[in-house]
């Protein structure tokens, strides 16, 4: 609530600010807006979709089970495939890990996990791409799902 | 006819999980219009936001803001700029579409969608509380290091084979 509250607050000063300088301008910036908002519409439909059916799929319980106490490179390989795809919020996701790692998961499986789940995003993958363009996507994603297990080795290493 | 493979295959798994799996299909459903409301709450504002970037920021600003030659501060910036409470990564991509446009380099756009998406403040607090101190922090910095070096590697890649979309388009 808190996030909207912050951007409605944002919004209403810049609209504020630029109608003050010029209608004219400001009238460009709301065609602006519904242009992409219409160009990316349906992939963001598609997006929430998809995120839905693996959420209802994966729920928390399912996470912990795949997860679970087991070390090994296999453990930390499914967890760091587990946060790529999923898209879940960080006050859900990390009392998951916190839990995983009391119940004897290994640092590297949880940080493989956690990283992965902010730096890739299978799911908002389309949206990135129609915004950001496909190669760009590509290489953020397939670079940060690399540097993540990285991460992860590393923590584990020293953790 | 392509982009009606998506839906029409989606569409074919959700009735799918509601023959084989309906408490799935439920939560589901249930999550896809949590998530559906909270971005028609988000979305519209953020959009909003970036059409005035767009028309008002001056681009030469972007540039030495931002741009190839913005040095260390620019990096700073993006980072701080990455790292502000507000809101899902998806938020993020059209302004940082936009940053782009304007002449924000590949590298400063990288680390600006990073650390969104994994330094945020009020997140790191949430680390903090369930994972301790050591990990949040071992984290943050090993993250930093990683997206200055896979900005700088994207940038090199992409200056040589650009993105069709982000070339600039004659007007």
């Amino acid at each position: 609530m808190a996030t909207i509250g912050i951007i409605y607050g944002i919004l209403v000063i810049a609209l504020v600010a630029s109608l003050a300088k010029s209608r004219e301008k400001t009238k460009k910036a709301f065609k602006v807006a519904g242009k992409a908002l219409l160009k990316t519409g349906p992939s963001l439909l598609v997006m929430l979709c998809i995120v839905g059916l693996i959420l209802g799929l994966l729920t928390a319980e399912k996470i912990s089970s795949l997860i679970g106490s087991e070390a090994g490179p296999l453990a930390t390989i499914t967890a760091a495939i587990i946060g790529a795809i999923t898209l879940i919020p960080s006050l859900v996701a990390f009392p998951l890990a916190g839990s995983l790692l009391r119940s004897g998961a290994t640092v590297m499986t949880i940080s493989a996990f956690i990283t992965t789940l902010v730096m890739v995003g299978f799911v908002t993958a389309p949206m990135e791409a129609k915004t950001l363009g496909k190669k760009f996507t590509l290489l953020r994603n397939g670079l940060g799902f690399v540097a993540a297990l990285l991460i992860a080795l590393a923590m584990g290493v020293i953790l | 006819m392509k982009k009606f493979i998506p839906p029409i295959l989606i569409a074919l798994v959700y009735l799918g999980l509601f023959i084989w799996l309906p408490e799935a299909a439920l939560r589901s459903s249930k999550v896809t219009l949590d998530y559906f409301k909270e971005m028609a709450f988000i979305l519209p504002p953020v959009f909003l936001l970036m059409g005035l970037m767009e028309v008002w920021l001056p681009k030469d600003k972007i540039q030495s803001w931002l741009g190839n030659d913005s040095g260390l501060r620019g990096s700073i910036l993006s980072v701080a700029l990455g790292t502000l409470p507000t809101g899902p990564v998806y938020v993020a991509f059209p302004i940082a579409a936009s940053l782009l446009k304007k002449g924000a380099s590949v590298a400063n756009v990288v680390l600006f969608l990073g650390s969104w998406a994994a330094l945020k403040i009020p997140q790191l607090m949430v680390e903090v509380k369930f994972l301790g101190w050591g990990f949040a922090a071992l984290r943050f910095v090993l993250t930093l290091l990683a997206l200055v070096l896979m900005g700088t590697l994207m940038k090199a890649v992409l200056s040589r084979f650009p993105d069709k979309q982000n070339q600039e388009k004659p007007e």
